[in-house]
């Protein structure tokens, strides 16, 4: 059985992997604060230009945005999943999973581009870049500045999950965790799962009217 | 008493009829502060000595049971500031309310702030640059907006001031008892040149103000400000000083506001701006709001918050695209159709070149003048 | 608990067979890639001192400019770029994290009788993220000239003709070394105490860092996400914040404080753990109440997440807000001053040893008692219209920044030197250099409080001339301030290399830092102590108490 290293502060393995997940932990509230200041930011120009905001989520791609949500929501399952093989023993069935979580990860990351491929061909750009003439307003301007703002740092965090998941993948094909001992796993799930719960609330914030 | 402590805290003379009762809370907090600063540290200085470590002392004490602060004492200090701390905050939230609320029979001016002046427009149709001329014992309200970035409008001798924002009117209001000079100073900071951003306000008299103000506004010929300078305030001026209700009359039909609204009472597609200023207008949420200058720029700047009851939600904003000094140009012209009568419903409204009432002359829409938005001019939504 | 250490030594410290954490290995890179908390710790005090040097030049040299009314030795564009160097290095580079990178470092673990933080890879880390923002940050302002003061306001900040991107992206560094640093805390104090320590026994002074530690996590990723739009807004045009395209330049300011005002307590809760520390020690005997500087602590912590909007009363809020922030902020003096009668009390009947911490104490007493209260003066709504802006809350600020963090940090400095450095230092030039600092501080920044009623704007290159003679005052204080700070910390430098040895515990203290050899070993403790009497039981003799600690 493979055993990770214990560190010298630690007194056992299970008191470290009890710091390893309660620090994600602490690490996934600062992150859901990083998108609350946009969030509020959000709610700021709703209130203020609500009929421009309705408009322009009417306008937006619900079927883009609905396809990601089911393709994060199912990846985020079979990651889930990927921890419950590893803890029943079937680390090749992990590793399945795991990869079907990046191709859908990958997947969700294309949509995207494509969508923003329509919002760059419409004009729907950000700030001073904004010129579609369909929405002229202020409000809509509003909208879509956060929304690639909102969408953008979500695909980065999209991406970095995806790093995650790879290194972990390389990790479980090196037979680095166990049935007793797969913290790294956890926590890179974990990870995943945020980027997926952000995405729950994104999704009706920009497609949903 | 007063002037004693005014003169010890180095507080600068009081001109506004706000000024004394804000020094007087000013001097029960910073006495008390200094009172218990000084306080707290004598004391401490007594405990330190009086208990001493002495040479012949143990550090090793006997273990006596060392006296904790009860937890009803802790909660009784904690109640008694509270207290205190509440009861500044009651007075000093009541000024505040003073200072924010301006009363009824306000005489308004609207400021324009820009990197690095003060200008200054009056309903009359003068205006002038670095000096705010007022007549002393009656209310001013200051309708305040930016050309470019934030910059804060601060009489300390009003003990006053107000941020001044761009595509955002503030106001602000004081009450000035006797004539004088006072400094205005820029408190927020707006780049190279901020600390040279100043300006002084002139507070005339009530016979020297009318004085002043047919100065400027009559014959063009001797309408150059004292301080010499001739610029002008609005952008749209032809030049002349108009008053504020021509010129808003001109903006009005420049950027399309008579497209939809009448002035004569005529129903359209927006409501009418006859009668409309200082009523209670239903809104389509079943509440009322008064139509006060407020009401009415936040009308043109974010026109979906409050929607008149019976008409469509599709006037576009016109923030930014309108300047600050033709916003308030268009209030003024809308006030000064508050007594218009409506007429009654039924009336066939006429042509749109026929909107104006008799004796208005609509000028033509001159280009450039209109600040245009990113996505161009826009068109109301159908 | 199983234990790798040997566990034959009967009492703690096990001294002599272990070198200590400063020798136990020799050589550059054992220090620049070392994990040891305490070797990060001193990295992070070279770093932090170099930065107050940095900051502090660049206030006298603004104090300099201000001697006259008109130009004295810079034009008004250097004069601005400079106040905002002053402030960017000050608060982010400095004072954010003086206190919890350096002592918070060094001790916590040794507090809770852990042998290091939960993730020392990521100490090192931070350290070395700290270093990259720092030069990043530095760099930029000086290449790119950053003119918008360091609360970065839009719209001068979309359109200020300077570089900004490269600050921001700088300070954003600095944040992320900041999460990460307060998240190491949060964990360690929360899995990796020694047995017997509890909630109800914990250190005062980690106390104050597991509240910091709560704040740095929280409110920062806001600060990031804040100064990364304004880069957005000002790098591609995005106009977030920019009225021409719609945007609300006070909503900038909502979000900035959201993290600022915060950050006010991130920089102040630390030093008034360090004086939690030092009074129960020198006063020998507990503190007049435990619970009180715990919960006013967390107290603080929580409300200060819900006051920022008492900076902008005349910003152009409404009037109910307005009251609402007001009403808040006077929680946060109410929770303070339970801090401050708290330590007075503590005073009362002890046995009291009256050395250069202690001095450190009484200054911080006066000046952040007058501080505190001028906060509380500024959070009235009326009062504040006046002065908001003005000197008056320039004093303010720096009554708490300097008068109380940095003489907290002064105070850590010398009460901890012995254990850091196994060291002593000179006392009667301890002595000096904080009654010097004192009256320093005071001449620079009483007469800026007289500036601030007189109704003299902050930020002001120029200033009309009847302010002039309370400049020169300031002045003149600054510069004595700054000798002062010289000669405190040239006194702990000359006593790095002459000072006499230290025994393990020269203040006679309880606290269980003082349990284990000055300085430490590498891990510590010998073998993990048991911990379970409270800090501040002065009832135990020094025996008695070190015996409870490595019972089994």
């Amino acid at each position: 059985m493979p055993k990770p290293l214990l560190g010298e502060q630690y007194s056992d393995l299970e008191q470290q992997d009890g710091a390893l997940q309660f620090g994600m932990w602490v690490f996934l509230g600062s992150e859901l604060l990083l998108f609350s200041a946009l969030f509020a930011l959000y709610a700021s120009y709703r209130s203020m230009y609500p009929a421009d905001f309705e408009q322009a989520i009417r306008h937006n791609t619900l079927v883009y945005g609905t396809a990601n949500l089911y393709l994060l929501l199912t990846s985020s399952l079979c990651a889930a999943l990927a921890v419950w093989a590893m803890r029943r023993g079937r680390p090749r069935l992990t590793l399945g999973l795991l990869a079907t979580t990046i191709v859908m990860g990958l997947g969700f990351l294309v949509i995207k581009g494509a969508e923003y491929l329509v919002h760059i061909r419409e004009g729907a750009l950000p700030g001073r870049y904004y010129h579609w003439h369909e929405l002229p307003s202020f409000g809509a301007n509003r909208f879509y500045s956060l929304y690639w703002v909102m969408t953008g740092l979500h695909a980065l965090h999209v991406t970095a999950g995806l790093c995650v998941l790879g290194w972990l993948s390389l990790r479980v094909m090196k037979g680095a965790y166990s049935v007793e001992h797969h913290a790294g796993l956890e926590m890179g799930t974990l990870y995943w799962h945020l980027v997926d719960i952000v995405w729950i609330f994104l999704w009706p914030l920009l497609y949903l009217s | 008493m007063n002037e004693l402590l005014r003169r010890l805290l180095f507080l600068p003379p009081q001109a506004s009829t706000i000024s004394s009762s804000v020094d007087h809370l000013h001097y029960v907090v910073i006495l008390t502060t200094i009172a218990s600063a000084i306080g707290l540290s004598l004391l401490s200085l007594y405990w330190i000595v009086r208990y001493r470590r002495r040479e012949s002392d143990d550090i090793e004490p006997p273990a006596e049971s060392a006296p904790t602060t009860s937890l009803w004492v802790e909660l009784g200090i904690a109640g008694l500031l509270f207290a205190l701390f509440f009861a500044w905050w009651i007075v000093g939230f009541g000024q505040y309310l003073r200072m924010r609320v301006a009363p009824a029979n306000t005489y308004d001016v609207y400021v324009t702030a820009k990197q690095w002046m003060w200008k200054f427009a009056y309903p009359e149709g003068a205006h002038s640059i670095a000096q705010l001329y007022v007549p002393a014992g009656r209310p001013i309200r200051l309708v305040m907006s930016s050309r470019d970035v934030i910059h804060s409008f601060y009489v300390p001798d009003f003990r006053l001031k107000q941020d001044v924002l761009p595509g955002r009117y503030t106001t602000l209001w004081f009450e000035a008892p006797t004539p004088g000079k006072h400094e205005i100073l820029c408190a927020e900071y707006c780049g190279t040149n901020h600390s040279t951003m100043r300006a002084e306000v002139v507070v005339l008299s009530p016979e020297d103000f009318g004085r002043w103000l047919a100065g400027r506004g009559g014959d063009p010929t001797t309408a150059a400000p004292p301080d010499g300078d001739p610029a002008v305030v609005t952008s749209v001026g032809p030049g002349k000083p108009m008053s504020l209700e021509r010129v808003g009359e001109q903006v009005a039909a420049q950027v399309g506001c008579l497209r939809c609204h009448t002035l004569d009472g005529t129903p359209h597609i927006g409501p009418t701006w006859a009668g409309v200023y200082g009523t209670q207008v239903p809104l389509a949420d079943g509440t009322h709001v008064l139509a006060d200058g407020e009401y009415l720029t936040e009308s043109m700047m974010d026109p979906m918050v409050h929607i008149r009851a019976g008409f469509q939600p599709v006037m576009p904003s016109y923030l930014g695209r309108l300047q600050p000094a033709e916003t308030a140009a268009i209030v003024e012209l809308i006030k000064s159709l508050r007594d218009v009568q409506a007429p009654s419903p039924g009336v066939v409204p006429p042509s749109q070149q026929g909107l104006a009432p008799p004796g208005v002359t609509v000028m033509p829409r001159m280009q450039g003048d209109v600040r245009v938005g990113p996505n161009g001019p826009e068109v109301p939504q159908p | 608990m199983t234990n790798p250490a040997p566990e034959t030594a009967p009492v703690l410290p096990i001294a002599g067979d272990q070198p200590d954490y400063l020798h136990w290995t020799s050589g550059v890179s054992s220090w620049l890639f070392t994990r040891d908390h305490k070797r990060i710790a001193i990295m992070f005090y070279v770093a932090v001192i170099s930065m107050l040097g940095l900051g502090g030049f660049f206030a006298l040299a603004l104090r300099t400019e201000l001697l006259t009314p008109g130009r004295t030795i810079m034009d008004a564009t250097t004069y601005n770029r400079l106040f905002t160097l002053h402030g960017v290095t000050m608060v982010w580079l400095f004072l954010i994290p003086s206190i919890p990178t350096v002592f918070g470092n060094f001790l916590v673990p040794i507090q809770i009788g852990a042998r290091d933080l939960a993730f020392p890879r990521l100490n090192l880390a931070s350290f070395y993220i700290y270093l990259l923002g720092a030069l990043v940050t530095i760099g930029g302002m000086v290449a790119g000239g950053t003119d918008t003061g360091w609360t970065f306001y839009t719209p001068y900040s979309d359109q200020t003709p300077t570089r900004l991107v490269p600050v921001l992206v700088g300070i954003f560094i600095l944040g992320i070394s900041s999460i990460l640093t307060g998240l190491n805390f949060i964990v360690t104090i929360h899995r990796l105490r020694a047995p017997g320590i509890t909630w109800r026994n914990l250190p005062l002074f980690t106390w104050s860092i597991y509240a910091t530690s709560l704040i740095l996590v929280l409110a920062t990723p806001v600060l990031g996400m804040a100064l990364g739009l304004i880069g957005l807004d000002h790098g591609l045009g995005l106009g977030l914040f920019d009225p021409a395209v719609g945007g609300d330049p006070v909503l900038f300011q909502h979000i900035f404080w959201f993290y600022s005002h915060p950050a006010v307590y991130i920089m102040i809760l630390p030093a008034m753990g360090v004086i939690s520390e030092i009074v129960p020690t020198f006063s020998h005997r507990r503190p007049a109440s435990y619970m009180a500087i715990v919960v006013s602590t967390i107290a603080i912590a929580f409300v200060g997440f819900l006051t920022w909007g008492h900076h902008m009363f005349v910003a152009g809020i409404s009037e109910l807000d307005a009251g609402f922030f007001g009403a808040l902020s006077m929680f946060v003096a109410v929770f303070s001053a339970i801090k401050v009668f708290t330590w007075v009390m503590t005073l009362r009947r002890g046995s009291i040893r009256f050395n250069t911490p202690m001095l450190y104490f009484f200054a911080f007493l006066f000046l952040f008692v007058f501080g505190g209260m001028t906060g509380v003066a500024v959070a009235t709504q009326s009062l504040d219209v006046h002065w908001h802006d003005t000197y008056f809350v320039v004093a303010h600020f720096h009554f708490i920044m300097v008068g109380g963090s940095l003489t907290g940090f002064l105070a850590a400095a010398y009460y901890w030197f012995p254990k850091m450095f196994g060291r002593m230092y000179d006392e009667r030039v301890g002595m000096v250099g904080a009654a010097a600092v004192f009256v320093g501080f005071f001449v620079t920044f009483m007469p800026q409080f007289l500036l601030g009623n007189m109704g003299m704007p902050r930020r002001y290159y120029s200033y009309p001339a009847h302010f002039q003679w309370l400049h020169v005052l300031s002045t003149a204080g600054a510069f004595i301030l700054g000798s002062a700070l010289l000669l405190a910390l040239g006194n702990l430098l000359v006593a790095l290399v002459n000072g006499k040895r230290a025994i393990a515990n020269p203040w006679h203290s309880r606290s269980f830092e003082w349990l284990t050899t000055s300085p430490p070993p590498k891990n510590n403790f010998g073998a993990t102590p048991n911990l379970s009497y409270s800090p501040y039981d002065y009832s135990l003799t020094e025996e008695q108490a070190r015996a409870q600690a490595s019972s089994r």
